[in-house]
């Protein structure tokens, strides 16, 4: 009896264990991703209250989305992830290789840190609607640029394209390059000290240190700090949103694919909520899988080792 | 002597932009925090630095205004984030569990699978989840915002990072010639040793549910049940201009106030969170 016992197979458990995430998972978001996709090829919204549909139309969703303003709101979505992300990137490396820079004596160091992650936790709605007041035609902004004598006429900040655009960067910017920071701090301090040590004694100091030892040794955690700042870009939404009222005014200069998702969902367009949904999946289904590869590098690090070595061989002779 | 002068201007301009980007970050909450504790008619005036005197009268606007219940918002965003956060560490800690300590069959397939949508949008399956709550009954009400958090597979991958770091399998095999049941162990020798990894991903769990507006925006209807970020919503797109400005600042402050709260208490573990879960070395 106990012999048998000894040999038990835990594999069981195992299940057991994984079950809950799993079919929760399942339900949660397989199931309607299913219905997303099907929903995709089907005319089905809503006009008053009639519903219309579901009639099986084929590819027409997605045709009549690459012909509206899909597009454009897309370009806008970049525009407005690039404003904020140049700065972010920026200022993340330059204070990332000053924070671990031991040479440098930081006064205050632990409170810059506290202090510049801050709005990384801070609603991101709440966040708008506070620009949202504060840069409004009679906000305070206004007012104290005003009585410091910088302006004579009030600005508009929210009535030209750049002005939205500019502010919506600026939050994003303001919301992240704490968090990047941070990470790219670890990145750094997990460069041995004795890389420092060697290029010091060759002479590497300054600038030449931070490009020809950081910038390369921090290259895996860069790349995935840009991928995954690309997807956050892809999903930008409470910051447009609330600050234009989901218009994203002025002329629609602001609106990105997420807001135009929502639109479609609020008015119960289940057809091109669907195809947008798909275009969107197939896009974040790329990036993830770049995720996945940079994640799981260390599992077959002499593998990937070995085919980069081959890549660059090829590239070579390719010249 | 010839290399110290470069080094202080250098240590002056390192100080200058970090105080510049600490102004910029703490700026905004400053005038909030004034114009909050300021009366409708001071703020048409204009701006001051000072805070005035009007911090209680503005709180009990917000706290009697029936068009947009704060108080109500912020117990069903306390709600919503508390369980989020307990349900998410607990059951991504048993996943992890399950994928590291036992050898099965499907175990590389599972671990493949939740990697590879370790950044998946939720946003992309939006629209059938909300028909799928819709028939499952659970429109507009809390649930929905809940129990999906059950799978979150960058709260997994963090305590799979975790476990293989600080869980030695040596010890729950002495927990089994001890007579410990595995349901057992896990609950009271293996969550115990994960406690720092939950602290932190419940900080991160319940601060992200907090702050979520998209799907609660879609899912919630009623007054009554709506979370912090939809009364924000609600605010910016009600007749701003006949508004009481005090009370949106002080309503904005009420919604920030408890993460900051929080923040400030628990800045050094979040801090020290942020990179534990992100990058592989």
């Amino acid at each position: 009896m106990k012999k048998r016992q000894k040999s038990i197979s835990y594999a069981k458990w195992g299940y057991y264990f994984i079950l809950p995430f799993f079919l929760c998972y399942f339900i949660f978001s397989l199931i309607p991703l299913v219905d997303t996709v099907r929903y995709s090829f089907f005319e089905y919204y809503r006009s008053g209250i009639k519903e219309i549909g579901p009639t099986f139309i084929g590819l027409d969703n997605y045709v009549s989305l690459l012909e509206s303003d899909m597009l454009r709101y897309g370009a806008n979505t970049l525009i407005l992830w690039v404003i904020g992300f140049i700065p972010q990137i920026g200022i993340a490396l330059l204070l990332a290789v000053w924070f671990t820079d031991i040479r440098l004596k930081i006064h205050g160091k632990q409170f810059f840190k506290v202090v510049i992650y801050l709005p990384n936790l801070i609603m991101a709605s709440a966040f708008a609607m506070l620009f949202f007041t504060m840069f409004s035609t009679n906000g305070p902004v206004n007012s104290i640029l005003m009585s410091m004598g910088v302006i004579k006429e009030k600005i508009d900040f929210m009535g030209s394209t750049f002005g939205t655009r500019s502010l919506v960067g600026f939050m994003n910017f303001l919301m992240w390059f704490g968090n990047t920071t941070i990470m790219l701090m670890a990145a750094i301090m997990g460069i041995s000290v004795d890389v420092f040590e060697a290029a010091e004694i060759d002479g590497c100091r300054g600038i030449k240190r931070f490009w020809y030892i950081i910038l390369p040794l921090i290259r895996p955690i860069l790349a995935y700090t840009l991928i995954t700042a690309i997807i956050g870009g892809l999903q930008m939404f409470d910051v447009p949103q609330i600050l234009t009222n989901g218009q994203g005014a002025p002329d629609r200069t602001s609106m990105t694919l997420i807001m135009f998702l929502n639109s479609h969902l609020k008015s119960k367009n289940y057809g091109m909520a669907g195809a947008l949904s798909v275009y969107l999946f197939i896009v974040s289904g790329i990036l993830c899988f770049i995720v996945y590869r940079m994640t799981n590098r260390n599992d077959s690090d002499e593998a990937k080792t070995a085919a980069k070595r081959r890549a660059r061989e090829e590239r070579r002779r390719r010249k | 002597m010839k290399s110290k002068k470069p080094s202080v201007i250098r240590s002056i301009i390192v100080h200058s932009v970090l105080i510049i980007l600490a102004f910029m970050c703490l700026f905004f909450f400053y005038i909030l925090i004034v114009n909050a504790t300021r009366s409708h008619a001071d703020l048409q005036k204009g701006f001051s630095a000072l805070p005035g005197k009007e911090f209680l009268t503005n709180l009990n606007k917000v706290a009697n205004d029936g068009t947009f219940p704060m108080f109500r918002g912020i117990l069903n965003s306390l709600i919503v984030s508390g369980a989020s956060a307990a349900i998410c560490t607990y059951f991504s800690s048993l996943t992890a569990y399950g994928l590291y300590a036992y050898d099965f069959k499907l175990k590389k397939i599972a671990f493949t699978f939740i990697m590879a949508i370790l950044v998946m949008p939720t946003q992309v399956t939006a629209m059938g989840f909300l028909r799928l709550i819709t028939k499952m009954g659970m429109y507009d009400s809390l649930l929905p915002l809940i129990i999906p958090s059950i799978a979150s597979p960058a709260v997994f991958y963090f305590m799979f990072s975790y476990l293989q770091s600080s869980l030695p399998l040596s010890l729950v095999e002495a927990a089994r010639i001890d007579g410990s049941g595995e349901f057992r162990t896990f609950n009271q020798i293996v969550l115990p040793i994960m406690k720092p990894a939950i602290a932190v991903q419940a900080i991160f769990t319940f601060v992200g549910s907090w702050n979520n507006y998209f799907v609660p925006a879609l899912v919630i209807q009623s007054k009554d049940k709506m979370t912090v970020p939809i009364l924000i919503a609600t605010l910016r797109g009600a007749d701003y201009m006949n508004f009481d400005s005090a009370k949106i600042y002080m309503m904005i402050m009420v919604a920030i106030v408890p993460i900051i709260i929080i923040y400030l208490l628990l800045s050094k573990y979040i801090i020290a969170g942020v990179t534990l879960g992100g990058v592989k070395e």
